[in-house]
This record gives C-alpha cells, sequence and structure tokens, in this order.
C-alpha cells in the first residue's frame, strides 16, 4: 500500500486531499492507497472573511465548517497535529502519540501573525489576522471619531493585498459614517512603492492620490510608542497616529521550527516540483514554503492542484507530469463595493484593471464559492 | 568566512526582491553577508537605495546571464 500523509488542513491541505481522492479513488477503494489528513483542528476557517468581519460585514461564526464536511469519502483524517517530522525514517509523530509512516508527506502547515515581534504592535495595533483581532479592530473602527489613521506593514505577511484592502475599505466605511472630513489617511509600505506589484503599486498611487491619501515608502516598522502614540521606522521616520493599523509580519508554525526544517518556519522548496530541497518524497505546499511568492490562498490552491497532478502520476507511474508555473490569483477590494484583482505567474506579471462593481460581487460570491473550491469542485 | 545566506528572488514578482530580502534581513544576525539574486531590473537600484538608507553595507552588485547579484552586510 502507498501511503500518502497531508500535514496541515488549510485550503492547501483540503484541497489537495480532496484532488488526491478523486484521482486515486478506484486505488483507495482496492486498499492500494491510503491518504491521511493531519490537521490542527476539526474546523476549517475562511481565512479571507476575517477582513470583512474587521467592518461588520461577516460574523466570525459564518467563517467555520467542520474539516470532516469538506473531505471526500475514503480520506483518512485526524484533527491531531504533528508535533515531530522523523524524515530519515519516513514518519511523523503527532500531539497523541500517533505514528504515521509515509511514502509520500506534502507539508501546508501555513504561518502566523506575529504582532509580538515588533516591540508594542500587538499592544497598540489593530489587525485582521484573527477572529479576537478583527473582531477588536471592528471595534476601534466604531469607535473611531477622528483622526490619523496609519496603516504599518510587516514583512513577510499573508496575503498582500490586505495592506490596500484595509486602507480603500476604510477609506469607504468613514465616509459612509459621514467623518471622512475628519480622517487623514497616512500608508506607510516596506519598499519603494505601495505595493510587492508594480502595476498594482501604480494602480494604488492613482487612487490614493484622487482620495487624498497620503503614503510613505521604505517604511519599515521597528516599534510603536504607545504612549506618544508614534511609529518608529527602521528607516528613522516617526509617525504620529490616532488609529494604528498593521499588517503584522508573519512566520510558519512553532513545529516547522522546532523541527528544523526552515529558518522563520519557511521550508526549501523547489518552486517548480514543490519538493523540498534534499527530500524527494516531501512536498511544501502554500505559505509554508520558502518559494518567493505571494503567501495567499490562490497560491496554495494552484500549487495544489499541480502536486494533485502529480502525487497521482508518482503512484500510478513513478514520474512527475508537469510543474507547478507560480499561478497566482488575487482579488483586490477597492473599497465597500468596487474590487479588481491581479492575476499571474512566475513569467507574467499582473496587468490590473479599472475597479468594477461586478468584479466586487464576484469576490462577495467567492466567499461562498470558497466552500467549493476547497472541496475541489471549483 | 562563512557563507553567505542566498536569497533566490529570481522570478519574483510578489513579493518582490527587496521585501525578500527585508524578510532574510530580519532573520539574520548583525554582521551576516546576504546574496539576493534577482531577475528584475529594477533591484539593481532600490536594494542599495534600501540599504543605504538604513545603514547596511552594500558589497557588490553585479549582472551576470540576466540575473543581478546583490551581495550586502547586516551591519545593525
Amino acid at each position: 500500500m502507498k501511503k500518502i500523509v497531508i500535514v496541515g488542513g488549510g485550503t492547501g491541505g483540503t484541497i489537495l486531499a480532496n484532488n488526491l481522492a478523486r484521482r486515486l479513488s478506484s486505488e483507495i477503494k482496492a486498499r492500494d492507497v491510503r491518504i491521511t489528513l493531519l490537521s490542527a483542528s476539526d474546523k476549517h476557517m475562511y481565512q479571507p472573511g476575517l477582513l470583512y468581519v474587521a467592518f461588520g460585514r461577516m460574523c466570525s461564526q459564518d467563517l467555520y465548517q467542520d474539516q470532516m464536511s469538506l473531505l471526500e469519502p475514503g480520506i483518512v483524517f485526524h484533527a491531531d497535529p504533528v508535533k515531530e517530522f522523523d524524515m530519515d525514517n519516513n514518519r511523523v509523530v503527532t500531539e497523541n502519540h500517533a505514528s504515521h509512516d509515509y511514502d509520500h508527506l506534502v507539508i501546508c502547515t501555513g504561518s502566523r501573525a506575529n504582532p509580538e515581534s515588533i516591540p508594542g504592535l500587538a499592544e497598540y495595533a489593530n489587525h485582521v489576522y484573527t477572529v479576537e483581532a478583527a473582531e477588536q479592530t471592528f471595534r476601534s473602527l466604531q469607535k473611531f471619531d477622528g483622526g490619523r489613521v496609519v496603516i504599518v506593514t510587516g514583512v513577510p505577511h499573508k496575503c498582500p493585498m490586505v495592506p490596500l484592502e484595509l486602507t480603500f475599505m476604510m477609506h469607504d466605511y468613514f465616509k459612509d459614517r459621514g467623518i471622512l472630513d475628519q480622517v487623514e489617511f497616512y500608508y506607510t509600505y516596506p519598499i519603494g512603492r505601495l505595493h510587492s506589484l508594480e502595476n498594482v503599486g501604480k494602480w494604488a498611487q492613482g487612487e490614493f492620490d484622487s482620495m487624498g491619501i497620503q503614503y510613505e515608502t521604505l517604511f519599515n516598522v521597528k516599534e510603536i510608542d504607545g504612549e506618544k502614540r508614534q511609529v518608529h521606522s527602521v528607516e528613522g521616520s516617526i509617525v504620529d497616529y490616532d488609529l494604528l493599523v498593521s499588517i503584522p509580519p508573519h512566520s510558519g508554525v512553532p513545529v516547522i521550527l522546532e523541527n528544523a526544517l526552515g529558518a522563520g518556519g519557511w521550508i526549501p522548496t523547489n518552486p517548480a516540483t514543490l519538493q523540498m530541497e534534499g527530500r524527494d518524497n516531501v512536498f511544501v505546499l502554500g505559505d509554508t514554503t520558502n518559494i518567493p511568492i505571494s503567501k495567499a490562498g490562490s497560491t496554495a490552491h494552484y500549487e495544489a492542484e499541480a502536486l494533485g497532478e502529480n502525487l497521482a502520476a508518482l503512484v500510478r507511474q513513478g514520474i512527475m507530469v508537469r510543474a507547478y508555473e507560480g499561478k497566482v490569483f488575487c482579488f483586490i477590494e477597492a473599497g465597500k463595493d468596487r474590487a479588481t484583482y491581479a492575476s499571474f505567474d512566475y513569467k507574467h506579471p499582473p496587468q490590473p484593471q479599472p475597479p468594477t462593481q461586478m468584479i466586487h460581487w464576484f469576490k462577495l460570491a467567492y466567499n461562498k464559492l470558497y466552500w467549493n473550491s476547497v472541496r475541489g469542485l471549483l | 568566512m562563512s557563507k553567505p545566506i542566498q536569497v533566490d528572488a529570481r522570478n519574483s514578482f510578489c513579493p518582490g526582491p527587496l521585501m525578500e530580502m527585508i524578510a532574510a534581513m530580519n532573520l539574520a544576525e548583525v554582521g551576516d553577508e546576504l546574496e539576493i539574486l534577482s531577475t528584475d531590473k529594477g533591484s539593481a537600484d532600490d536594494i542599495p537605495e534600501w540599504i543605504k538608507k538604513v545603514g547596511h553595507e552594500l558589497l557588490d552588485c553585479r549582472k551576470e546571464d540576466e540575473v543581478y547579484y546583490i551581495r550586502v552586510r547586516k551591519a545593525k
């Protein structure tokens, strides 16, 4: 029997498990293949929904479904996170002391926000990367009655459109509340333009200029002085704020660091085959890789589709049949009722189009369609 | 002398070479050398600009077979 063990039940792990279960359904029925999915939780969260929780447009309860309900029959699922990767002996050991041998291992444990890594950020800045933080951000926005809103972005971070989306959505939120003329926006960004993607940065600059949003680039947060309400940058700037909204720096999850699989919790990964460097039978998906690509659900989605095809071919023919070409597709909310998108791969940069209401509606529809997407039906 | 920490940001549109380098710099120790590989021509300008602004050390910047090799040292 060939054993495939997938560690991590987020977007990438769930799509991959379902993709493989369908491709290898006859082998699974014949007990020639077993697919085991190990996750830290028996719930699955739609993480992009946190942005809407921060504006009171989704309830946190709406972000969850039971993990089992999303899985194809035949997948063995345990809500039992891995604590030890014993790659020399092709096995993993879980928190509950269960040992799982494998022929092929896939690691997709994701990333987490680390506001505590910058002095003062956890205490004084809002963010949207956990349910508690997103709900707190909504309370902060509701209470805010005018002043200077500063947006700061840590490196690296998950979902690269969030700094822009938060800014545009706050702009429209305060406009709806009738206090926009009492709010000053100051957007900061770590590199020399307003977004990583050059074309998105150019587009955002035009939008910011027309909305009167100020900005400072080459700005990396060093610390927050909560008493003086000031942000200090690594580059030497000091910026005053009344409301601080952050995109905290991220790292891989602790189990990756504890098993010394990669600096920062990011596992060295081949960008085309998704194999872990030095381990032919270990693959890495999504945020967990060190590939220089967006840490986003859509990245994990496209990687999972390529890897599903390759793992099925490895089981059946002993070869891999395709390369992951760096495909990413990200929606960009440009306010409360307009959106655009960025679609790109390793060779082709995005060409963002002017935002429309139709793309915004499609994004809202995708917030529901996600559950079909993660089942591998979309 | 220890080998530089290599940051292979070739073909990276997002987050891009400078963001990749800042992430690696955040993990590095003072005195560590980093070598960034980039296929983005803007990197040859914006990485040295950031290095100078923050006060790190630019050791080398060269182009070979359409790839930029930029070596820096974390100074603080």
